[in-house]
């Protein structure tokens, strides 16, 4: 299983902030699992068919354009946690 | 120190970590809070009580009575700009503070003059640009700020010491588009979340200018406080970073009128 956390911004499309995703073994494979899920989330993490840059993909904790992108190895217990760009202050 | 210096700082002076070495220091320093609004309301307070010797206040907006949910050091001061009634609390509050009142926005033109000299810069704005300006004004003048944005329960918060770590534009490039990230107007905050955030600014202002602990430094801490789930994020310096990497030495204004691509 693999715990993704989404922000407050995503939640109207997920209904909730953290759920679990079964048999994802990279980054891509979980989006494709979650696109079919919540299909409006593809327009918020995709423009052009290209990752958007004001939303990051971290894997337990860890930046995934510092790691192998959208090709990044998942494994059981990992954490896919979302970080939109904000800005209120 | 004077006798009253010793008793109205004694919390922080019997610390190890600080002494009265340390709060020498701190009445020495001087900080830039950028935004006196709900991250800067905290922020200012607490900066203020620990008498960090110099702050510098920076907003061009007046005191509406929806600020008073959260920015609760303008009590009283409806109708009044914000940098001034700011600087009404903190002379009541600690008449050790020299405050210097920034009763505008700051702006492309006029950023760097205004970061320049001050130790450590509190990005308590409420908008991508300001955002961004703060970021690249103060990499080009090496000077140490905390970042911070909030929205609804949710924030986030890193410290970046230029040459050193990350900045701001190493984690997001520039400015999502006009409309397409809701604004704490639009979409709300809890007071309380911009109180936890802009108190954690204030005590990595204190312990950037005492050299104490460890700054949020190529770290962002991500904060929910509806699950207080509290994520830490490692960071790294982006090699292409045009500011980071030195490429762009000086604040071009145009670039500033939306996206803040460089």
């Amino acid at each position: 299983m693999i715990k993704v956390k989404f922000p407050s911004v995503f939640v109207q499309i997920t209904g909730k902030r953290r759920i679990e995703v079964d048999g994802a073994e990279k980054v891509s494979d979980l989006l494709e699992k979650l696109f079919q899920d919540f299909p409006k989330l593809k327009d918020r993490l995709l423009k052009d068919g290209e990752l958007t840059p004001f939303i990051n993909i971290f894997v337990n904790g860890e930046d995934i354009r510092h790691l192998n992108g959208l090709e990044t190895k998942l494994s059981d217990g990992d954490e896919v946690t979302f970080i939109p760009a904000i800005s209120g202050g | 120190m004077r006798d009253e210096q010793i008793k109205r700082y004694a919390r922080q002076i019997i610390m190890p970590e600080i002494g009265v070495k340390g709060q020498k220091k701190l009445l020495e320093s001087r900080v830039l809070v950028v935004g006196a609004g709900g991250l800067g309301s905290p922020a200012i307070q607490y900066l203020a009580g620990a008498g960090v010797g110099f702050l510098g206040i920076a907003d061009g907006d007046a005191v509406d009575i929806s600020n008073l949910q959260r920015q609760t050091i303008h009590a009283g001061n409806l109708g009044m700009n914000k940098a001034e009634s700011a600087k009404k609390f903190v002379e009541e509050l600690n008449p050790d503070v020299e405050v210097e009142v920034y009763p505008f926005h700051l702006s492309p033109e006029n950023i760097r003059d205004i970061v320049r000299g001050y130790d450590v810069v509190l990005d308590c704005t409420d908008n991508f640009v300001s955002r961004f300006l703060i970021n690249d004004a103060c990499v080009i003048e090496g000077i140490p700020f905390v970042h911070s944005a909030v929205l609804r329960f949710e924030g986030e918060i890193m410290t970046i010491i230029p040459g050193e770590s990350a900045c701001y534009r190493c984690v997001f490039a520039h400015a999502p588009p006009p409309g397409s990230v809701p604004t704490c107007q639009e979409a709300g905050v809890v007071g309380a979340t911009v109180g936890v955030l802009g108190t954690l600014q204030a005590v990595e202002a204190i312990k950037i200018l005492l050299n104490i602990g460890e700054p949020l430094k190529n770290r962002m801490l991500h904060v929910d406080l509806l699950t207080m789930d509290f994520t830490e994020l490692k960071l790294k310096k982006n090699p292409e970073c045009p500011v980071c990497s030195g490429k762009v030495r000086e604040i071009i204004p145009e670039k500033y009128a939306e996206s803040c691509q460089l």
